[in-house]
């Protein structure tokens, strides 16, 4: 394990406030999924579920089809599509047209794509203004933190902190009501949606057969995002297409019942190429940036590939115990939870965190409740067995592969393996019969070691079942 | 003579529990089932599996393989080790046709133990009696992989004294995971610690589970956490009379 990565889990599970702060959060949002699933509310659901895996499925192995059809419908209606590989071509376009109409301010609406490629920092850092304007979002940006949850991505903070956060940023007094808090942001955010050149969103959906980007959200900030400013940028991933518009049936049941718990989301939009003659609201210039970054290497796996299906609804994280404990900054990467854990050893590299997939109990809610059935616990034991036989020999724990080597020998010869046993029976302390709570010195170490630091470990039984079981 | 049945009582039973094994074979020959224990059995290959070592787990999963051919039924003490059999093996022989083949022959025949009381024998009354207050904990890999819920519950319900309260929240892991245990021991630990506390919320004295695994964990945080409150196997409640 990284030492960075040990370090951030260790200093969360310190946390006290912090660990109530996202094991509520989390909690509440896991409740609120499983009464919008119910039977008696949803009596479809896992209908809808295996639907949707199985228009996943197709849209993924037909993703080259699905995409030319959704450019042409984007083009049909005057839009224009732009493919980026990665990080560095979706900043040179955005920077370019800005650069073009004299932009200088650009409102972004929630997206974890654009995290993704350090959007926000690579326009400022070129001089443009780049304002978050989903309330969470803005939040973070102002705390300059990343997201701490896909979908909720303030959830680590308390109110007490965003009056700290708004207190020291925007310089008003401190307020801790958060409907105050609210129509502070809300203040601020207007005159930037008024001012702004350029809007920047994300996509949850883009629909082939009609060539329209599909937002869902609460605040209506996305909405004012990609309608106020005259040029709309749509960022989103190559895996986000579906053939057909009717398939939203199927995914908005899902998507944000699985999100929040909620039947729809408060806003929903379908956004289809700029403004038409005759039509009072939109830009004028519409734009889908359809991002590579890493997506494409996973397509030759069938089983792996799966994790090209995900919604990004963030039910994993809620029901993951994992997450629970160790929160969002702990992962190495944007995405974090179940799916994070998946998905960033494949976009990036297992080498980027090899331990990352390893960090799972393998308990396997996280399957369980995916709204397009991802099998995340296969996938994380596919990577498990990747990161062992990507590391080289220098890089490798040749203790745990010898270990793991002497394990599949005893195991293969019971004679050997009732010796061993026998042997680590004899070495152990034996004090009545009760469990072991310390251990000298000598003995104390590796795996023992580190169970011991947690709990007690149970004394070996004076004879093994095998033994008892000839002496009957 | 009653119908025959073999056991794999699984490594950790066998090195660490195995009053389990004994518990769980005295229940299997009251119903009047002939147990045998087939002598060369030791692992399911799991925690090389776990771990990334697929060709370690291959080489002592052929092992079972060879070892548990021959019988008719196989009964085991653990959810987690019966779906490494029943879930797992078929991706470890994915390329291997032969073995494969050896391995769905096999996977129908390897139960687990409250499934296979329920299921095969028949029976939810098995004659026992306990006076005690106890809880139950979900093995999570019982309970999603081998969708095991009403079973162990329906048992529980039958032994005469007992009273059974559920966890709230249930369903949730324990921070066992094998070698996760010990790879992430503070993040198991603190699992572990939330599980007890939420076993103790309960009232109950004793955890009951199908997995010794998950005891193994629960019980050592118990005791580290000075807690009174005592694990028992399932096939432990079931042999008590």
């Amino acid at each position: 394990m990284s030492a960075e990565f040990d370090q951030k889990i260790h200093t969360t599970l310190a946390d006290a406030n912090l660990q109530l702060a996202i094991y509520t959060a989390t909690g509440r949002l896991k409740e609120k999924r499983v009464e919008s699933v119910a039977p008696g509310i949803l009596p479809d659901y896992q209908e809808l579920r295996t639907q949707a895996n199985a228009i996943k499925q197709h849209s993924i192995e037909n993703l080259d089809h699905y995409l030319e059809e959704f450019e042409r419908n984007v083009e049909a209606r005057r839009g224009k599509v732009v493919y980026c590989k990665d990080a560095t071509e979706v900043a040179d376009f955005v920077l370019g047209l800005a650069k073009e109409r004299r932009a200088r301010l650009v409102v972004k609406s929630k997206s974890m794509t654009t995290e993704e490629v350090d959007l926000n920092e690579r326009l400022e850092h070129h001089g443009l203004e780049s304002v978050e304007t989903d309330l969470g979002e803005y939040i973070l940006q102002l705390a300059h933190e990343r997201p701490y949850h896909i979908v909720a991505p303030a959830l680590h903070k308390t109110r007490y902190d965003v009056a700290e956060i708004f207190t020291r940023t925007l310089h008003v007094p401190n307020e801790i009501v958060i409907e105050k808090q609210t129509a502070i942001a809300r203040r601020v955010l207007r005159e930037k949606f008024l001012a702004a050149d350029i809007g920047i969103s994300g996509a949850n959906f883009l629909v082939a057969d009609s060539g329209a980007v599909v937002i869902v959200e609460n605040e209506g900030n996305a909405r004012l995002t990609t309608t106020a400013p005259k040029i709309h940028i749509a960022v989103a991933g190559i895996e986000k297409v579906i053939p057909r518009a009717q398939d939203l049936a199927t995914f908005l049941k899902l998507l944000a019942r699985s999100a929040t718990g909620q039947l729809l989301s408060v806003y929903t939009s379908f956004l289809a190429g700029p403004r038409r003659p005759g039509e009072i609201d939109g830009p004028d210039e519409f734009y889908v940036v359809l991002l590579d970054n890493g997506r494409t290497k996973l397509l030759p796996d069938r089983t792996k590939r799966q994790s090209l299906y995900c919604i990004r609804c963030g039910a994993c994280l809620n029901t993951c115990p994992v997450y629970r404990k160790i929160g969002g900054h702990s992962f190495p990467w944007v995405y974090s939870g179940p799916i994070g854990a998946i998905i960033t050893p494949q976009f990036m590299g297992v080498a980027h965190e090899p331990s990352l997939p390893f960090a799972s109990s393998l308990c396997g809610a996280c399957g369980e409740v995916c709204p397009v059935k991802i099998d995340i616990p296969k996938i994380l034991l596919e990577l498990r067995s990747d990161v062992k036989k990507s590391e080289t020999r220098e890089k490798q724990n040749r203790i745990e592969k010898l270990a793991f080597r002497a394990f599949a020998f005893l195991m293969t010869h019971p004679r050997l393996y009732e010796l061993a046993g026998r042997m680590g029976a004899a070495m152990a302390p034996s004090d009545g019969g009760s469990w072991i709570r310390n251990l000298p010195a000598p003995m104390n170490i590796g795996p023992v070691r580190a169970w011991l630091s947690q709990r007690d470990l149970p004394p070996p039984p004076a004879k093994s079942f095998r033994e008892m079981w000839r002496r009957r | 003579m009653g119908k025959r049945v073999s056991l794999f009582v699984t490594c950790i039973v066998d090195q660490l529990f195995p009053k389990v094994g004994m518990a769980m074979a005295g229940v299997l020959e009251r119903l009047g089932y002939q147990v045998d224990f087939p002598e060369n059995q030791t692992c399911c290959g799991q925690p090389a599996f776990n771990s990334g070592y697929r060709g370690e787990a291959r080489l002592v999963a052929r092992h079972f393989l060879d070892t548990f051919e021959s019988c008719e039924t196989i009964v085991v003490p653990s959810g987690s080790c019966t779906a490494m059999v029943t879930h797992h093996f078929a991706e470890l022989f994915a390329k291997d046709q032969a073995a494969l083949a050896r391995v769905h022959a096999l996977e129908k025949r390897v139960w687990e133990f409250a499934t296979f009381l329920t299921e095969v024998a028949g029976v939810e009354d098995v004659g026992a009696r306990l006076e005690e207050v106890v809880t139950f904990h979900d093995g999570c890999h019982g309970l999603r992989e081998l969708g095991i819920r009403d079973a162990p519950r329906r048992l529980l319900a039958c032994v005469r004294g007992l009273e059974l309260r559920e966890i709230e929240p249930a369903e949730e892991c324990c921070g066992f995971g094998g070698t996760f245990a010990v790879k992430f021991a503070e993040l198991s630990g603190a699992m572990a610690r939330t599980k007890i506390e939420a076993i103790e919320r309960t009232g109950a004295r004793t955890v009951v589970s199908l997995d010794p695994s998950c005891l193994m964990q629960i019980q050592g945080a118990l005791l580290r956490a000075g807690s009174s409150v005592r694990t028992m196997h399932l096939a432990e409640v079931l042999a008590s009379r």
